[in-house]
């Protein structure tokens, strides 16, 4: 079934009213061509007036869109011949972290991304894109393998946070994800995260901390998700959409506080309307950001990619 | 010795029967009323049930450094509000009053029985011991002075996580310390992490997770995610020491679990197996 956001309906009316054209002009041979022009051009008028206009609330609603584009139909698209690896080696296989090997145009590169399910078993089996402890020791492992044969690595972040379960804590999620951020620091390859959907916390950031941070410009990032924000500060979790301002989480803020180093333009109305569009424009981004990257040096590479996460924050020198 | 965060006596912990009075306290652990000068001599520690109430980041140098011999270091770092968000420049205020401390973090030099180290404590007096982006830049800075110095750094963590008001800002300092972790787990400098009562989500799942011996308090709180959303919807029930320091123990997590009396000399043995011989 498909999703539609409250912003969102007005376009979903239009765009019954032109599939109802449509099916007259199909069905009793009536040319209503002229009437369906008129509509559409309505719609595309109201689209961008509608998303001219989002509020933070309104795009953390789309970044966890049912119907957004996930990590493996990103990867289907952009790379060629992804074969996906499975596993920690410890404890188990986390389908809530997919990885793999593939081509990005002639070049081989390690693609990692966590990835929510599209229907209910299979949410189920990707626990809703949370990962557990074996999923980020998982893409450790994948990036390690990337480093010893001095292949780059991309990873896709869409999580709404890691897994917080009591299964997860007795393997040690939290160990799990502090030891990625601090060999993804270190990695002797380059490496490109992409920020599809959900940016949840440390649950992302265990896969994110790279050379260059791409943003979907719909794409949320966030040290906690606005509905915990707002419990924790009016005791109220309906009051999200405040704390959604409040938590500056949109592709714009993360850019802005230098997380981010580029801002992916969306097709109009968001990914979902036309994933083949965006997957093609997250291409162009990757194809523009990867060889600049190839050309540094070990030393050049790791030295700046420390001062990226050494110069992050914002803070007072106190005079007295 | 600096002492511009010792200004003003921070809140202890086990709550005075009568305000008036500060003979007595009573346990947070067994609710038995105790005789303060008993409980105090004790380093907090009820002599009769063995909880271990928090201390200040005064309290932890005083019982950690060799008196006269901490000197601070980067106590002029303190939060902005960088997103200008609600209620942030109150509870800054709130918990420089509540702590005495102009940040949630008091970090510098001193000898551990005779042993030169850096030393962060993290106090929770302020914010809940959050780390923001003052917090994130002292513990890179204690750590880049450990590796410039050569010396061993201990760290004691005392912190509900990431600081909420600093947004995604607060998220980046995870990368930030353990950035910092990881050139001395390069070059080989000894950092002891020591998880005090609580020890949360964000500091947790960064640089308190990462050091070379990580040792916890007994009965410390120690998790990743808040109790309320770790046990909802849980299909597995969590044990009655779920995010303990025993439970952290027992699943291969800690090192060691050390009372609150053998910590310096605990610590003492480690920094010389690391820096002795």
């Amino acid at each position: 079934m498909r999703t539609i956001l409250d912003f969102e309906k007005p376009i979903a009316e239009l765009d019954a009213n032109i599939e109802a054209l449509k099916r007259i002009t199909a069905e009793q041979g009536i040319d209503k061509s002229e009437q369906i022009a008129a509509l559409e051009r309505d719609r595309e008028r109201l689209l961008r007036e509608i998303f001219r206009n989002l509020t933070p609330w309104d795009r953390t609603l789309l970044a966890r869109h049912p119907q957004r584009p996930y990590a493996l139909d990103y990867i289907r698209v952009i790379f060629d011949d992804f074969i996906e690896l499975h596993g920690d080696r410890q404890f188990g296989d986390d389908g809530a972290i997919i990885g793999g090997m593939a081509w990005l145009n002639e070049k081989p590169v390690m693609v990692i991304g966590q990835q929510k399910g599209r229907d209910l078993k299979e949410r189920q089996r990707r626990n809703f894109g949370m990962a557990k402890p074996e999923g980020y020791r998982k893409a450790l492992r994948l990036m390690h393998l990337a480093q010893k044969f001095g292949r780059p690595v991309i990873t896709f972040v869409d999580t709404p946070a890691a897994d917080p379960g009591v299964e997860s804590e007795s393997r040690g999620i939290s160990e799990a994800i502090a030891r990625n951020l601090r060999e993804m620091i270190m990695l002797k390859v380059p490496i490109v995260s992409i920020v599809i959907g959900e940016g949840g916390s440390g649950g992302a950031l265990g896969i994110a901390v790279a050379d260059r941070v791409l943003m979907l410009e719909y794409a949320i990032y966030s040290v906690i998700p606005p509905e915990g924000c707002a419990a924790i500060l009016w005791r109220d979790p309906k009051r999200a959409p405040e704390a959604a301002e409040a938590l500056k989480l949109t592709a714009h803020d993360a850019q802005r506080f230098g997380v981010v180093d580029e801002v992916i333009e969306e097709p109009l109305g968001g990914a979902h309307r036309d994933p083949l569009a965006a997957a093609q424009t997250v291409k162009e981004a990757l194809l523009r950001h990867l060889p600049p990257l190839q050309k540094l040096s070990v030393g050049k590479l790791r030295e700046s990619r420390y001062e990226r996460y050494r110069n992050l924050g914002m803070w007072h020198i106190a005079t007295e | 010795m600096q002492r511009g965060w010792f200004v003003r006596r921070s809140r202890t912990e086990g709550l005075a029967i009568d305000e008036m009075n500060d003979a007595w306290v009573k346990c947070n652990g067994c609710q038995q009323i105790l005789f303060a000068r008993d409980f105090e001599r004790n380093l907090k520690v009820c002599p009769r049930c063995g909880h271990h109430h928090r201390l200040s980041a005064r309290e932890r140098i005083e019982l950690l450094a060799d008196p006269a011999t901490f000197v601070e270091r980067d106590a002029e770092v303190v939060s902005a509000d960088p997103l200008g968000f609600p209620e942030y420049a109150d509870k800054l205020s709130k918990g420089r009053a509540n702590s005495g401390l102009p940040e949630a973090m008091v970090s510098g030099t001193c000898t551990l029985s005779g042993i030169p180290i850096v030393l962060a404590v993290a106090d929770f007096a302020f914010m809940g011991g959050s780390m923001g982006s003052a917090v994130g830049e002292k513990v890179a800075r204690a750590m880049e002075y450990a590796l410039e110095q050569r010396l061993p750094i201990v760290i004691c963590s005392c912190s509900g996580g990431a600081r909420m008001q600093e947004g995604l800002l607060s998220l980046m300092q995870m990368a930030k310390t353990c950035a910092a972790a990881a050139k001395l787990h390069e070059i080989g400098i000894p950092y002891i992490s020591v998880l005090t009562d609580p020890t949360m989500a964000g500091v947790l799942a960064s640089y308190a997770s990462v050091g070379d011996v990580v040792i916890a308090e007994p009965g410390a709180l120690i998790g990743f995610a808040g109790q309320r959303v770790a046990q909802q919807a849980q299909v597995v029930k969590p044990p009655p020491n779920f995010q303990t320091a025993e439970f952290q123990l027992e699943h291969g997590m800690v090192d060691i679990v050390v009372p609150r009396k053998e910590l310096k000399h605990t610590l003492q043995r480690i920094l010389r197996f690391f820096t002795g011989g």
